[in-house]
């Protein structure tokens, strides 16, 4: 088998068993839904209403590409870290940092020229993401507190930290709720208008720009050498004189830019204003979408695609399906189930594992976990 | 020749402990054993001798029931068996000694003897004391008692080793698989092993011996079957064969087992250590005042059991752990404080011991562990930029002067045979312009072909004028390439004594006891 194909063999096979498993869920309950006995026929209604959700028609690729680009960029900030050997659950508390700190400067810039505050915004929010990703960094590489503790643990802080900044020094005035006030012009501006709040804005070209960025600073740098180095064999990466301290700040602060910007996309983009109950999974969801892409800049983009367009399918499967938009949660979480269960996928597609059978992405989600940084 | 054999175990003649006929079986793209037959006798000491990658592996595989032969048949006592795992395999009386002992340091010895072990536990508790009773029982029967309530942890390595002969006897093994049972252990230990290996054949036990240490095999075997490439290539009894002749087989081509090392022409002082000491990862001293000059063309040894200081004087030298005390110089250059790519960059070249885990990057392809050292520079890369084409150029350069023997720079390095990637690393730090080489166990577990290769280019390096640095386990290879060797014990160089006039036994001693009896004729 081509050296191409192969890494594909297992995310495509946890896609499609999610598919199965979701069809047999989908046919249990479809008397809830019809009212009327089981609907044999209902998993393929659901799935082709998420297909025309997502990709059949103008309006659905717009939406995809809207809800593709955060998981996008929070997918690599996941990816990033787990090339150098490092689980970053933190993504969502990036993220939030980089949502809140663009909601003030969007606030506080609403009335300046948007080709000032537009930069602006999105600057601002992958420096506040940069700094929230350098702390864990920096506590793993100079005290060896684990990243897995201190990004959940920073994690819960950012939800604290939006909850205070918006009912407090954020809370717009004018407003009967806690919400921050409009972002205005730092808005970002809209690319393509497909009518019926069917609109593409700016935030979609990130990942086009991100995405070979990182498979360039990845697999053609020095520095992408010296992050796959210290993650491959962190032992090897100080034998032949590279810092690993410095390489896990890097990686863990260019996550956290990734995400912070994944943030300010969110609020500039998307919602304009920031509410003191603001959630979103995509911090997640990232964690999928990372480890589905392979932790592969590449791998991302389409993981992050057809994540995306799970979400932007949902509305319309839910309406002509009945099924709920929860679905597509379930989706997700099965997936993630069997790429990390990975044996059973090999076992049903009869793959013979490649050389120490895990996948790289997944033992350092294993290995990780259990607090080991380096294999026995 | 059955009939010397029968002779020698007093006229007996029954069936074979063990047979294995015509045991074939393949896996993509080779043919690991290629109808192999092989009979061991009750009581008899059966040496398996082959190169790496010689199929013995895969063969012990089949007898253990870890692989289903695709031809062929085993045979116990007589009776032909299907072998099904390794529970099954043990359960008919074979066992295995691994090479890396598979022994819980913090357990004690009859924990880790039981472990696996369901036979001896109660429903609820493990009964612990006729357990204790048995293991030392069975340690008076055969000449080495060993406390059951001792943790593992704090054995020496030649006693590990016992522990794991004595799982093996305590699970009532007849055959016993001894798979390179001597690549840890000091001489001295060597010969106590013997001592109890010949005791267990007494007893009628069969030893399967694996090893490629040729002088080891003439001295313990009763019988020695040579592999190569997947088929047997010969039999022999120890008395009517020599090293060049097991060499010879075993390489398929005529095999210098010592290079001709030629006059050396020791120069100005290139490497100076002056009452050097660094902690080991514990914090605890591991190397404590230790002091040594090494000129540039000649080889200085540091002879020690593994353990005593070697690794963390090695590390501190090359700049992988800061010293605690004395004073590194490079050609008179202060370099204590100097880091790991300040001393690459002062042209100091490091063989990692572990090659796997500090040599290479074993997913990385080849081309890519070519340039681990030196990917910062010119020209495989400027600034951030990596010039992929030069690394591959510079990759297939390599691959050819080095003879590494891969079907690309393109593969993994973990798909090379243990060889080749000593091979790759050597081909990386010997070829460049290198002021000392410091070269740790660089043939461990190597077959004899590569082990010539490297010798002979350690040979034209310090020819060329490099100061060289060679720790080794190996005695042998210590003898025969050193100028002088120091031996180490408890982070103390506790000798140095002259190369070629240097006595095996003698060092041994130092080594196992650092001189505290006095050494005959030191």
């Amino acid at each position: 088998m081509s050296r191409y194909l192969r890494p594909l063999i297992v995310p495509a096979g946890a896609i499609a068993l999610s598919l199965v498993v979701g069809a047999i869920v989908i046919w249990l309950t479809s008397p809830l839904v019809t009212r009327g006995g089981f609907d044999l026929m209902l998993p393929f209604t659901t799935y082709w209403a998420l297909i025309r959700g997502s990709l059949l028609s103008v309006n659905a690729l717009v939406d995809t590409a809207v809800q593709a680009a955060p998981l996008i960029l929070v997918g690599l900030a996941v990816g990033l870290p787990f090339k150098a050997g490092l689980f970053n659950i933190g993504g969502q508390g990036q993220l939030l940092a980089g949502a809140v700190t663009a909601a003030a400067v969007g606030a506080m810039m609403s009335n300046s020229d948007p080709l000032v505050a537009v930069p602006a915004v999105l600057l601002v929010g992958m420096l506040a993401g940069a700094l929230y990703g350098f702390l864990p960094g920096f506590l793993k590489a100079y005290t060896g507190a684990h990243e897995v503790v201190t990004t959940i643990m920073l994690n819960y802080v950012g939800i604290q930290i939006v909850a205070w900044a918006i009912t407090g020094p954020l809370r717009d005035p004018a407003s009967s709720f806690a919400r921050s006030g409009d972002v205005g012009n730092a808005a970002l501006p809209a690319l393509f208008n497909a009518g019926g709040g069917h609109e593409a804005h700016l935030g979609i070209l990130l990942p086009v720009v991100a995405v070979p960025l990182l498979w360039w600073l990845l697999y053609r740098s020095t520095i992408g050498f010296e992050i796959r180095t210290v993650g491959a064999n962190p032992d090897a990466a100080r034998y032949a004189g590279m810092k690993p301290r410095r390489l896990v700040i890097f990686a863990m602060t260019l996550a956290g830019a990734l995400a912070g910007l994944a943030g300010s996309v969110q609020i500039a983009g998307e919602i304009h204003y920031m509410t003191a109950a603001y959630s979103t999974n995509i911090g997640f969801a990232a964690i999928t979408v990372a480890l589905l892409g392979r932790a592969h800049p590449i791998g991302i983009l389409f993981a992050g695609l057809l994540l995306g367009g799970m979400q932007a399918g949902a509305r319309l499967m839910q309406v002509e399906a009945g099924v709920p938009l929860q679905m597509v949660d379930l989706l997700q979480g099965v997936i993630l189930f069997f790429l990390t269960a990975e044996l059973i996928v090999r076992y049903v597609f009869r793959v013979r594992a490649q050389t120490g059978g895990l996948v790289e992405e997944v033992q350092t989600v294993t290995r990780t976990y259990g607090g080991q940084t380096t294999a026995p | 020749m059955a009939d010397d054999v029968a002779s020698a175990t007093g006229g007996r003649v029954t069936a074979p402990a063990l047979e294995m006929r015509g045991i074939t079986k393949s896996y993509p793209g080779v043919r690991a054993n290629d109808h192999i037959d092989l009979t061991v006798r009750p009581g008899e000491i059966h040496a398996l001798l082959g190169e790496n990658g010689a199929g013995k592996t895969t063969l012990m595989n089949v007898l253990y029931g870890l692989a289903v032969p695709d031809e062929g048949e085993i045979l116990l006592d007589g009776l032909p068996v299907r072998i099904a795992g390794p529970s099954d395999a043990i359960a008919r009386g074979i066992s295995m000694v691994h090479q890396h002992f598979m022994l819980v340091p913090v357990l004690t010895v009859a924990e880790n003897i039981q472990l696996g072990l369901e036979s001896m536990a109660g429903p609820v508790f493990i009964n612990r004391g006729a357990a204790a009773e048995k293991i030392r029982e069975l340690g008076r029967r055969f000449g080495f008692e060993v406390d059951p309530d001792e943790r593992v942890g704090r054995l020496s390595v030649g006693w590990q080793q016992r522990v794991e002969i004595l799982k093996a006897l305590y699970r009532d093994a007849r055959i016993l698989v001894l798979d390179e049972p001597t690549a840890v252990l000091t001489p001295q230990e060597t010969s106590e092993i013997f001592a109890v290996l010949r005791r267990l054949r007494d007893e009628g036990h069969s030893i399967i011996f694996i090893s490629h240490k040729l002088y080891e095999v003439l001295e313990i075997a009763d019988r020695i079957t040579v592999i190569r490439r997947g088929r047997v290539v010969g039999e022999r009894l120890p008395g009517e064969t020599n090293e060049y002749d097991l060499a010879e087989l075993m390489v398929g081509r005529q095999v210098q087992l010592t290079v001709d090392r030629g006059e050396s022409h020791p120069g100005e002082i290139v490497l100076s250590v002056s009452s050097l000491a660094a902690k080991n990862d514990r914090g605890r001293l591991a190397v404590e005042d230790v002091s040594f000059e090494v000129r540039a063309g000649e080889i200085f040894g540091i002879a020690g059991v593994a353990g005593n200081g070697q690794d963390e004087m090695v590390e501190a030298i090359v700049g992988l752990r800061s010293p605690s005390g004395g004073r590194i110089t490079l050609a008179g250059e202060d370099v204590s404080s100097a880091d790991a790519r300040g001393m690459h960059q002062r042209g100091v070249s490091f063989v990692p011991a572990d090659r796997q885990r500090f040599g290479l990057v074993l997913s990385y392809p080849v081309a890519d562990n070519i340039v681990l050292t030196d990917y910062y520079d010119p020209p495989y890369s400027s600034g951030l930029i990596m010039n992929q084409t030069a690394i591959r150029e510079r990759a297939e350069e390599a691959i050819e002067r080095f003879d590494v023997r891969t079907p690309s720079a393109s593969v993994s390095a973990g798909t090379l045979s243990g060889g080749n990637q000593q091979k790759l690393i050597v081909a990386r730090e010997f070829d460049r312009d290198v002021r000392l080489l410091v070269l740790d166990q660089p043939t461990r577990g190597l077959d004899v072909g590569s082990v010539e290769f490297i010798h002979r280019q350690a040979i034209a390096k310090r020819d060329a004028g490099t100061a060289i640095l060679l720790v080794s386990a190996e005695l042998d290879e210590l003898l025969e390439l050193s100028d002088r060797i120091g031996v180490m014990y408890r982070g103390k160089l506790v000798a140095v004594v002259d190369g070629p006039a240097a006595n095996r036994e003698d060092i041994g001693l130092l080594m196992a006891t650092g001189g505290t009896q006095p050494a005959q004729a030191a």
